[in-house]
């Protein structure tokens, strides 16, 4: 239950009156909205004691009379646009001359609920105003949300790019300072470290440009037929190199083939990723098994790993943006923290649905699932 | 006391950062342990008490630093503790230990910026062990 505080500015006591007996004893409520809204309605005479009490109580819906005996409503009106207020305003009046309505229209009342009124007219219109109010409070709220978040993401993302110039920085000025030594040779910690942490750099550069392809490029006329053992193919290939190095054996079985209605970089992204982690966090020795399946309205795509696993809480977070599972297991393993968030919002743009299953030490299983009928892309 | 006799507890979870710094100390006659998590440096902590202690503040939790800030003075009270760190830098949050009240929540003896110079570091840990 909220309560929202109504003001009534108007010299007829009887009308104040009525409104506060109305209104005293309402509630409105929506299927959408969190919980029932009641009133608390205080009243004010003049508009000069309506805006001190506006600065004393911050009301969230003002009534307000246009004619008064010192300044009018549309001034009182003027004063609340001018100072920003979260305020919303319905103007009540016997007669409203077209200037008046214009004005008062103009700087933000957004009802006018004619004098006389019965109780119902004014319950049909607070129920308005409420739901505006609601919607408007809403509205703020994610766009700050929104804003959050994103200033979150910058300021990881500049972490995340700063840490390996901070580190290439310290090497190079070690060896700026010769401080190990004469010889090229004394540095060969510093240089090879410095290599992979560009190799890093440059894996997270790649990252975000996928994470921007997703966000900006999206585009109906690339939708196309997609065979999905040819994009996986393709992706195993490219990480094949890295795989013979692991020792890791990828093995693709493809039990339908699928074809579904995609975007092809879209879905490189998904098995490129996939496949590669299956490999990087995998044992030497290993196995990565994807399989390529379908139901009859899905296509059912699953990577999994012989690898080092995840712990039940670490997989909480996996999909978030910069996460990274940090223990002894991973230290030597380099990545972004961008690859399943890009995965998942890619799987969700399709309205498809991701889910991992980990043993520790056992190895990690991806399942996707994927609406195999033409979809709308959101 | 000599700092070929001064043992100091590095912890920082950017392994890079972790050798420059160790490398530093050493070259400056320092022993150090270091540890790359919150995790190994507590339990570093419960074995051993080093003679000063320089902590990350984000590894495992974004508040990993102050965490072992307050165990380390919890178990050692006399232990100096700087807590290095870029935080201030990339978040716009910036907070010191120079006012009274900061000092009593955050248990560090010195905050320092990550990016300091070898000769810096060295001079400031001079400075907490009255060398």
């Amino acid at each position: 239950m909220a309560v929202l505080k109504v003001l009534v500015i108007d010299d007829e006591p009887g009308i104040r009156s009525g409104v506060s007996r109305i209104l005293n004893n309402f509630h409105v409520t929506y299927p959408f909205m969190d919980e029932d809204y009641t009133y608390n309605v205080t009243e004010a005479a003049t508009g000069e004691d309506g805006i001190a009490i506006l600065e004393r109580d911050m009301p969230d819906i003002l009534l307000l009379d246009n004619k008064l005996p010192g300044i009018q409503g549309v001034e009182v009106l003027e004063y609340i646009r001018k100072r920003n207020y979260d305020i919303v305003v319905a103007m009540i009046t016997s007669y409203a001359s077209l200037d008046v309505a214009i004005r008062a229209t103009r700087d933000g009342a957004i009802d006018f609920i004619p004098k006389p009124f019965t109780p119902q007219e004014l319950k049909s219109s607070i129920e308005n105003i409420t739901k505006q109010q609601y919607l408007k409070r809403i509205t703020n709220k994610m766009k700050q949300d929104g804003k959050k978040i994103r200033y979150q993401f910058l300021s990881v993302l500049s972490h995340e790019l700063k840490a390996p110039l901070n580190a290439l920085e310290g090497y190079l000025r070690m060896m700026q300072g010769k401080q190990a030594g004469e010889l090229i040779d004394d540095y060969a910690t510093p240089i090879e470290r410095s290599l992979q942490r560009i190799q890093g750099m440059r894996n997270l550069i790649m990252d975000l440009l996928d994470f921007t392809k997703i966000r900006l490029e999206r585009k109906e006329e690339k939708i196309e037929e997609v065979n999905l053992a040819e994009v996986a193919a393709s992706a195993i290939g490219t990480v094949q190199p890295y795989a013979i190095q692991m020792d890791v054996n990828i093995n693709l079985d493809v039990r339908s083939d699928v074809i579904i209605m995609a975007d092809p970089g879209d879905m490189e992204i998904v098995f490129n990723n996939l496949i590669s982690n299956a490999v990087k966090y995998n044992k030497i020795g290993g196995k990565a098994d994807i399989v390529i399946d379908s139901s009859d309205s899905e296509a059912i795509l699953i990577i999994s790993d012989t690898g080092i696993g995840i712990t039940k809480n670490d997989t909480e977070n996996l999909f978030a943006e910069f996460v990274r599972i940090k223990n002894e297991k991973t230290r030597n393993i380099s990545g972004s923290g961008l690859g399943l968030s890009i995965v998942k919002k890619v799987v969700e743009l399709y309205h498809g649905t991701i889910k991992v299953d980990s043993t520790p030490d056992v190895g990690t299983v991806f399942t996707i699932r994927l609406p195999k009928k033409p979809i709308t892309i959101t | 006391m000599k700092k070929s006799d001064i043992t100091i507890l590095v912890a920082d979870d950017d392994p890079d950062y972790l050798f420059q710094t160790v490398f530093s100390l050493e070259k400056a006659g320092y022993k150090t342990v270091a540890v790359e998590s919150q995790a190994e440096a507590e339990s570093v902590i419960a074995k051993f008490k080093p003679d000063l202690a320089i902590f990350d503040l984000m590894m495992e939790s974004d508040d990993s630093g102050f965490i072992l800030c307050y165990k380390i003075k919890r178990k050692y009270p006399d232990v100096p503790v700087i807590l290095a760190t870029a935080v201030s830098h990339e978040t716009g949050l910036s907070f010191s230990i120079d006012s009274e009240q900061e000092k009593s929540w955050i248990r560090a003896d010195k905050y320092l910026e990550k990016g300091i110079r070898p000769e810096q570091l060295d001079q400031e840990i001079m400075k907490l062990l009255k060398l």
